[in-house]
């Protein structure tokens, strides 16, 4: 379990996330969801202490992840950002073996050529994996980054709006992807949507935000209701029962 | 020399490129080394009318100066290009050198130019290097407390930091007597022709060190190429390499700059062939390949500069020339399909 505790930072005194205290599970598929500005990026960047807190503690499993040593950290947590672009010339499998580098500092061992095989196969690059990632489409590259994540081999995988730029066929088996994650390795998949019906199909757990505050925290079934979506977004959408899934109606 | 086998056969259990990637990489590899061999050869033997006990020994320390500047620069560039995530930058644009530049010309310019001459090359070397070196860590470590300021805040401050030091010197320069301008012409732009061998020792000793430190560094160095937030993602104390990393250019700046003067195009010019010619981002190979191209442009330059110039003009400018000329070439013959 994550636990965040009074979690801020604030920009000239206007503070984007607002001593956010909450609880990520261990296991399963959390989604935070809300409007832009509500402030998910900045707590996912927070937890993965890419970016300085002004306040407050973050502890993964007994691991202080704002004091423990680098490599510690990035054995338990890893995060996937929305900017993937890197000047760096690199194939698929040099960016997937950069995953282990926690494990082995840049020396692979045969565990970690294991895993990069495992990472690129269940990611379904095998054959595009001595391509240059420059040269790749946006949901090809958005996989390869996925697959070094999973060579990272953390409980929790971290993603800041894993779906952005892909079509619905590519989002969907993306999120397919991320839900086999849960359910067969046992990883806590957390991560930032925008779309609340792709939330509302694959997510166990839903965390709503609005101005830098969680102002919704439950189970699937319990936010994607009109009344917690509107204390989230501001609007009331109607919400409709089809095939045993909840669906927002924000189209209109 | 940087070892140049791990660049060709990749050792056991590293990252391994693709046989297409490692194919170039060897084909580039031996191709600069030949060139490098034949560089060498030709710069000991050219002109040599049987006086090889005068001039042999002369040429090998005039060799092992170049040999010297080249790696600094190029080492230099490279770590700085991976830092920034940016392969137009060098290390003066942040001001390194103009600061080295300052410092020897205060030193001058508050002892005067007799008690200069009194100094010992060594102890000026050291004190101007040592100087640079905690001068560039200090700033550094200031700006690079604050995480919200990111690296580009570091380049801005630097660049800023360059001209004042640089306007500082000219202040200088203007104010002081012509004599000892005429001192400080000589020491800051020393040529290869005339190499104080402490100097010389005491620069390959630091040179040495740095590039080892670099090596040592290396795998860090490779996920740094990813950019900063992937790089603490994976567990990388981003603060500390950074700082480390700063120390190790300002060395390798001192090194160089002490030695000629500043010719930090060499190491763009060095840095970016070695990319595109080798087409990966491993610094196994990128730091012997930019590392022998800097030295063997050094060497063809110095040559062209004792044998068909007869010193008529600097290095500088002939490594600016012909290097120019050649970047610009290569540039337009890969951005056709």
């Amino acid at each position: 379990m994550i636990s965040v505790e009074s979690l801020t930072k604030a920009y000239n005194g206007d503070a984007v996330v607002d001593a956010v205290t909450l609880q990520l599970p261990g296991s399963g598929l959390t989604t935070i969801v809300g409007p832009n500005g509500a402030g998910k990026s900045t707590l996912l960047s927070l937890i993965s202490r890419i970016l300085g807190p002004d306040a407050g503690t973050v502890i993964a499993d007994d691991i202080d992840v704002l004091s423990a040593p680098g490599t510690e950290v990035a054995k338990k947590l890893s995060i996937l950002r929305q900017d993937q672009n890197t000047t760096a010339r690199i194939t698929v499998r040099e960016l997937v073996e950069f995953g282990r580098y926690p494990y082995s500092k840049g020396r692979l061992t045969e565990a970690c050529h294991i895993a990069v095989e495992e990472a690129i196969s269940y990611c379904d690059l095998v054959s595009l994996e001595e391509r240059p990632i420059h040269e790749m489409s946006g949901g090809q590259r958005q996989r390869a980054y996925l697959a070094m994540v999973l060579a990272q081999d953390t409980r929790y995988v971290l993603l800041d709006e894993p779906l952005n730029n892909l079509d619905m066929v590519h989002a969907t088996g993306m999120m397919r992807l991320l839900r086999s994650l849960a359910d067969d390795q046992g990883k806590s998949i957390v991560l930032v949507l925008h779309d609340i019906n792709y939330a509302s199909v694959y997510s166990d757990r839903i965390v709503g935000m609005r101005d830098g505050e969680v102002v919704q925290d439950g189970p699937t079934s319990e936010v994607i209701t009109p009344d917690a979506l509107q204390a989230v977004f501001g609007t009331a959408f109607p919400v409709h029962d089809l095939a045993g899934n909840k669906f927002a109606d924000y189209f209109r | 020399m940087p070892p140049l086998d791990t660049a060709v056969a990749p050792r056991n259990g590293s990252t391994r490129p693709g046989t297409k990637v490692r194919n170039r990489i060897r084909t580039v590899t031996s191709v600069i080394v030949v060139l490098f061999l034949a560089s060498v050869a030709f710069f000991l033997t050219w002109g040599v009318d049987g006086h090889w006990d005068f001039a042999l020994p002369r040429r090998i320390e005039q060799l092992a100066a170049l040999l010297v500047v080249g790696i600094a620069v190029a080492v230099s560039t490279v770590i700085f290009h991976t830092l920034t995530e940016n392969h137009i930058l060098t290390p003066s644009i942040m001001g390194f050198d103009a600061l080295y530049i300052l410092l020897a010309t205060s030193i001058v310019f508050f002892v005067g130019a007799y008690a200069y001459a009194e100094i010992p090359d060594l102890l000026l070397f050291s004190i101007n290097t040592g100087m640079l070196v905690l001068g560039a860590t200090l700033l550094y470590r200031w700006i690079l407390s604050d995480a919200t300021r990111g690296l580009y805040t570091l380049v801005l401050v630097g660049v800023i930091g360059g001209t004042l030091f640089g306007s500082v010197t000219s202040f200088m320069f203007r104010v002081m007597n012509p004599n000892e301008f005429d001192v400080l012409m000589t020491v800051l732009f020393a040529s290869f022709s005339s190499i104080d061998t402490a100097v010389l020792g005491i620069a390959s000793v630091l040179l040495v060190g740095g590039t080892i430190a670099a090596y040592r560094m290396i795998s860090v160095l490779d996920v740094l190429t990813l950019g900063r937030d992937r790089a603490i993602t994976l567990g990388v104390d981003y603060r500390r390499v950074v700082t480390v990393l700063l120390v190790i250019v300002a060395g390798l700046v001192a090194v160089s700059t002490a030695l000629v003067g500043p010719i930090t195009f060499l190491g763009l010019l060095a840095a970016n062939l070695a990319y595109r010619l080798t087409s990966t981002h491993r610094h196994t190979v990128n730091f012997p390949v930019a590392a022998l191209l800097a030295v063997t442009m050094l060497i063809l330059g110095q040559a062209a500069l004792q044998h068909i110039l007869g010193y008529a003009g600097t290095l500088g400018s002939i490594i600016n020339l012909a290097g120019g000329i050649f970047f610009v070439i290569l540039l337009v013959r890969q951005s056709k399909p």
